[in-house]
């Protein structure tokens, strides 16, 4: 008979290790890209959000609504399988980066509009009033303020997406959750493989909830 | 041309919803003058300035500033809406000194006066720097370069946004209640910097509740009342010979005020 699973699992640990980081990294990219983008969708439909015309403001509301009210799972099997139906096929990890991007930038955007509601009115109309358009003065004058409103809410969204990635699993981008259920179907070792995957998890992501706290303190005391 | 006007207002009408706030004003102010604004409280003074600077659009009527309509423009004939771009490059002419101050918290004194003039004039720095610590100098604040905002009192944060306004060479300055937000110990370091900006011929259109201060800066004074200008002339005869019942009651009231407050803080 096999010896004791946990004997099993010591003698593979360098294999099971390597093959886990693996996946860390790729989850390491899924959550920057996926960031990023949320970061970049967020802030454009909650710009269009304060733009006076009203297609903007309509377009930017449907956006949050249909990104934000769909599963993030489902997002990313439409992507993934949906897309595929009509010859658009992505990359498991584009697809994934693509999916908790929209998704994320519908949470974010709502994020962001309340950072820029916290800036005082007269803030935008001093920068009026040196000659800028709403746009530089959104860049110059109200983001650099909104930027501390919404630190908080953007660490805990980081966190969040961190875990999440896991989901990207289920259409097979090869990330941390998806190398672990791989090497339990190999190795029969499921606690043990989950519980090593649970402590790279944590070890990720302990350290970016610190970091954002850090960045908080920071930016909340006096002036940068 | 000595008497050339800067700003024409014109028919100048402006409701929020069922308040009508200003009530078809015509103003015309020369190059170099100084026109103080007096008046109770929601008499409109406010809002025509902001109306000027296009902060307010108007229900009714138009603003001119040096011949060029602010907020609209004719085009084959008809009145079309100015762009964003458009609009913010006539404001670059006008300078606008708000009650709230409105200095960006994020950015030191000096940064705040270089932002026009590095963005929006894209000036290079090494141009817009001395230009930015002249301006803090003549405001008295060269040693206060670095410090932000919330480092400076109340009169020292207002004598940065006047620099900040004159960073970008203004013709016109608007000053709204420049020192209502003040203490009182704080005024008179805030009046004596636009004293010296009049002096050296600035236009200017001053709303204001310091009637002493009014007096010795304009060359006329218009009092408005419920949206309408009622009175208008030079400071002397409007203050010491107020010939309509609104200037009289409102002088009365502001003078009662004033010695109210001599009387409680003796």
């Amino acid at each position: 008979m096999s010896p004791d699973p946990w004997i099993r699992a010591y003698d593979l640990l360098p294999e099971m290790l390597a093959v886990l980081l693996t996946g860390a990294v790729t989850t390491v990219e899924v959550t920057v890209g996926g960031f990023v983008l949320a970061v970049l969708f967020g802030l454009l439909f909650a710009v269009l959000q304060t733009v006076p015309a009203r297609p903007a403001r309509v377009l930017a509301g449907l956006y949050v609504e249909v990104f934000r009210g769909v599963p993030v799972l489902t997002q990313l099997f439409v992507l993934y399988f949906g897309l595929a139906e009509f010859g658009i096929r992505l990359h498991p990890l584009t697809a994934a980066v693509l999916g908790f991007g929209l998704n994320g930038g519908a949470y974010l955007t709502e994020v962001f509009r309340a950072g820029i509601g916290a800036v005082h009115q007269g803030q935008l109309e001093a920068a009026f009033m040196i000659g800028m358009t709403r746009l530089m003065g959104l860049r110059h004058v109200v983001l650099p303020q909104a930027i501390r409103v919404v630190l908080p809410p953007l660490g805990n969204f980081a966190v969040g997406l961190l875990k999440d990635t896991s989901l990207a699993s289920a259409v097979a981008a090869p990330e941390l959750a998806f190398r672990a259920r791989t090497l339990v179907d190999q190795t029969y070792l499921s606690t043990q493989v989950y519980l090593l995957s649970a402590a790279i998890y944590l070890a990720m992501s302990l350290p970016l909830a610190h970091l954002t706290r850090r960045l908080e303190v920071r930016m909340g005391r006096g002036n940068p | 041309m000595p008497d050339q006007t800067l700003v024409e207002v014109a028919g100048l009408s402006k409701r929020f919803g069922d308040v009508e706030v200003l009530k078809h004003v015509d103003l015309a102010v020369r190059a170099g003058e100084k026109l103080a604004v007096i008046g109770p409280s929601g008499s409109g003074k406010t809002t025509l300035l902001r109306c000027i600077a296009h902060l307010e659009k108007p229900s009714a009527g138009h603003v001119t500033i040096a011949g060029e309509r602010v907020g609209s423009k004719l085009a084959d004939g008809r009145v079309v809406e100015m762009s964003d771009r458009e609009i913010a490059r006539i404001r670059t002419g006008i300078g606008m000194v708000f009650q709230r101050f409105n200095l960006f918290p994020h950015l030191t004194a000096l940064e705040n006066i270089l932002l026009g003039p590095l963005k929006v004039l894209r000036m290079p720095r090494e141009q817009a720097e001395p230009i930015a610590l002249g301006l803090l100098a003549k405001v008295g604040l060269a040693h206060k370069r670095d410090a932000y905002p919330e480092r400076l009192s109340g009169g020292q944060q207002q004598r940065v946004a006047i620099a900040r306004s004159l960073a970008m060479q203004p013709k016109l300055m608007l000053f709204d209640e420049a020192t209502s937000a003040l203490d009182p110990e704080l005024v008179g370091e805030v009046l004596n910097v636009i004293r010296q900006l009049a002096r050296e011929g600035m236009t200017m259109l001053i709303v204001t509740h310091e009637m002493q201060f009014a007096e010795d800066v304009a060359d006329r004074i218009i009092v408005m009342d419920h949206g309408s200008i009622v009175d208008e002339g030079p400071p002397h005869e409007l203050f010491r010979s107020p010939s309509h019942p609104r200037t009289q009651a409102f002088l009365r009231a502001v003078l009662e005020r004033q010695a109210m407050a001599t009387s409680s803080a003796a």
